[in-house]
């Protein structure tokens, strides 16, 4: 059928839309873009140089906040997946019960209220802990993180869940299997891409996390993005670029991998 | 032999303890301890005192004059307020002038290329909120990128001051929720028949009117999401303030973080928490009733 005009088009919205575009993706491409910048400007090109990537890895503060972040967030994103698995199978398997909205509602809090209401919360929290056991380890900000990874790791295996076939199950159970091997050989196999993509997202949010990390850290438990939200109010040089470059890599690496992970689920 | 349905029960509270305990621990437990110490009575060097009183939630709008004991609103508060919501209901209409025209854009390629567009503006939300605020600033600098490319271009011979503005800091915003806006949207505009568009035209309908009285009432819920999800981090908002405003252009997550820090007044701290708590539940109240009278409608 000929018509004069694409009825899609709407005037504007493709030069609207391809700014949007290019403004989220051009900061992005110059801070990376400056992080090989020889000379020590953020805004001004003087050659290719890894020079900047040799510092940070070099400077003693960064490897050891690098290290922070990744045992925190292998723990969190581990832990939180874990109890994220059990959560589900209680949630998904048997329809509605008493608590159900309560349970769910505690589950997703940490979506709900603002980052800062819950960093406040916890600053006081563990403030009185801190007195009274005299305990100061990396355990607050584990659990801290642990918390608000649950709903990122619950809901894609929840949603793995919600489209199972539960006739495997049952014939296993009628060829009497016990339920730790209906489980171990017959809903975790199926269950493992929803359990691996949970365990990711959860990975990326505590890396990631700045605002609740900053307000109950003990002194000296810097993690990456508290030591770059430092760095910002002094003289920037390209080093901070190197560095987030780096973790940025992270995470789009990880992000690339759930997207095809869930792609050859359809 | 055990009830099966009890054991059942029992079963299910046990598998769902560990998730429990943390979430107690770490995430609801502590907000019952702001509300307990938003009524304590604030200590000499932070902290509380354990009395009742008040004052916490009293000075989270006036002040009360120490000497002559005559109360007054608190301005410094009220303006900060004003600028938080002023700034978040701002960047809610930004994202979403330049966040439907991109979701409208997308839900019109072809089925096979949708997944990749959304992937390139789901790539961003899924990186870090801090690196992404600190590319910002690294843009409107002083001597950063706009400001050397104007003047290397001879068009300006001062740098523009643009960082530590509330400029910055609604520029900024716009930038990290942009994605927000666009993930409910194009998941409405997905769903939406464009045989309805073309119906409009053919019954001499012009663009505009197309737009006003069929896409835009179709896509409503998405809207409305996409709205509330970039309204309620932006209010709460404290890292891109942080960085890219000034000493003076904060915003309430900030204020809070001053009652911890050299303010120290830890039950107005947590007075100022719970009251944006509020303010946020109410918003996400609002949009669970919307999208449920719209789903009514549409069956």
């Amino acid at each position: 059928m000929a018509r004069g005009f694409d009825v899609r088009r709407q005037p504007g919205f493709v030069t609207l839309a391809t700014i949007c575009f290019l403004a989220l993706y051009l900061p992005i491409i110059l801070l990376v873009i400056y992080s090989f910048n020889a000379g020590s400007s953020i805004a001004t090109w003087e050659g290719l140089s890894w020079r900047w990537y040799v510092s940070a890895w070099q400077n003693q503060q960064v490897q050891e906040a690098t290290v922070r972040s990744l045992i925190l967030a292998t723990s969190a994103s581990v832990i939180a997946t874990a109890c994220a698995v059990l959560a589900a199978l209680a949630t998904t398997r048997k329809g509605r019960f008493r608590g159900y909205s309560a349970v769910f509602a505690m589950i997703n809090q940490p979506l709900m209220v603002p980052e800062i209401v819950t960093a406040v919360a916890l600053l006081i929290f563990f403030a009185v802990i801190k007195v009274q056991t005299g305990y100061t380890g990396l355990g607050y900000l584990i659990i801290a993180h642990t918390a608000f990874c649950i709903p990122f790791a619950y809901m894609p295996i929840r949603a793995r869940l919600q489209g199972m076939d539960l006739g495997l199950e049952q014939a296993a159970m009628d060829l009497y299997a016990t339920p730790w091997r209906v489980f171990r050989y017959v809903t975790l196999p199926q269950l493992w891409p929803g359990v691996l993509s949970g365990a990711m997202l959860a990975f990326v949010i505590s890396l990631d996390d700045v605002v609740i990390t900053e307000f109950i850290k003990s002194a000296g438990q810097e993690t990456l993005p508290t030591y770059l939200l430092g760095q910002f109010r002094r003289n920037i040089t390209p080093e901070i670029n190197a560095i987030s470059t780096a973790l940025l890599a992270i995470s789009v690496v990880i992000v690339l991998a759930f997207y095809f992970l869930s792609r050859n689920r359809k | 032999m055990p009830d099966p349905a009890r054991r059942e029960t029992r079963n299910r509270w046990l598998l769902l303890t560990p998730t429990l305990v943390v979430l107690l621990f770490a995430a609801s437990g502590p907000l019952i301890i702001v509300l307990i110490y938003s009524f304590l009575t604030p200590g000499d060097y932070g902290g509380v005192v354990w009395k009742f009183s008040l004052d916490g939630w009293f000075n989270v709008l006036f002040n009360r004059d120490f000497f002559t004991d005559q109360v007054t609103f608190a301005d410094a508060h009220l303006s900060i307020f004003w600028r938080s919501i002023k700034l978040s209901v701002l960047t809610t209409i930004l994202t979403f002038i330049f966040g439907f025209p991109t979701a409208y854009f997308i839900a019109t390629r072809p089925r096979a290329k949708r997944d990749l567009w959304m992937l390139l503006i789901m790539i961003p939300f899924w990186t870090n909120l801090l690196i992404r605020t600190f590319a910002v600033m690294e843009l409107i600098r002083n001597e950063g990128t706009i400001n050397t490319l104007l003047m290397r271009l001879g068009i300006i011979h001062e740098p523009i001051q643009m960082l530590f503005t509330e400029f910055a800091i609604l520029l900024g915003m716009t930038y990290v929720y942009l994605p927000l806006m666009v993930l409910p949207i194009y998941a409405s505009m997905e769903r939406m028949d464009f045989n309805l568009v073309e119906a409009g035209y053919d019954l001499y309908a012009t663009r505009w009117q197309v737009l006003r009285r069929v896409i835009l009432p179709l896509v409503k819920p998405g809207v409305i999401a996409g709205s509330i999800l970039v309204f309620v981090p932006s209010l709460g908002a404290y890292v891109t303030p942080r960085v890219l405003g000034g000493g003076t252009d904060l915003m309430i997550g900030n204020l809070i973080e001053l009652q911890f820090g050299q303010g120290r007044n830890w039950p107005l701290g947590a007075a100022l928490s719970l009251t944006l708590l509020v303010i946020v539940t109410v918003a996400l109240l609002f949009y669970v009733r919307t999208a449920g009278e719209e789903d009514s409608h549409h069956g």
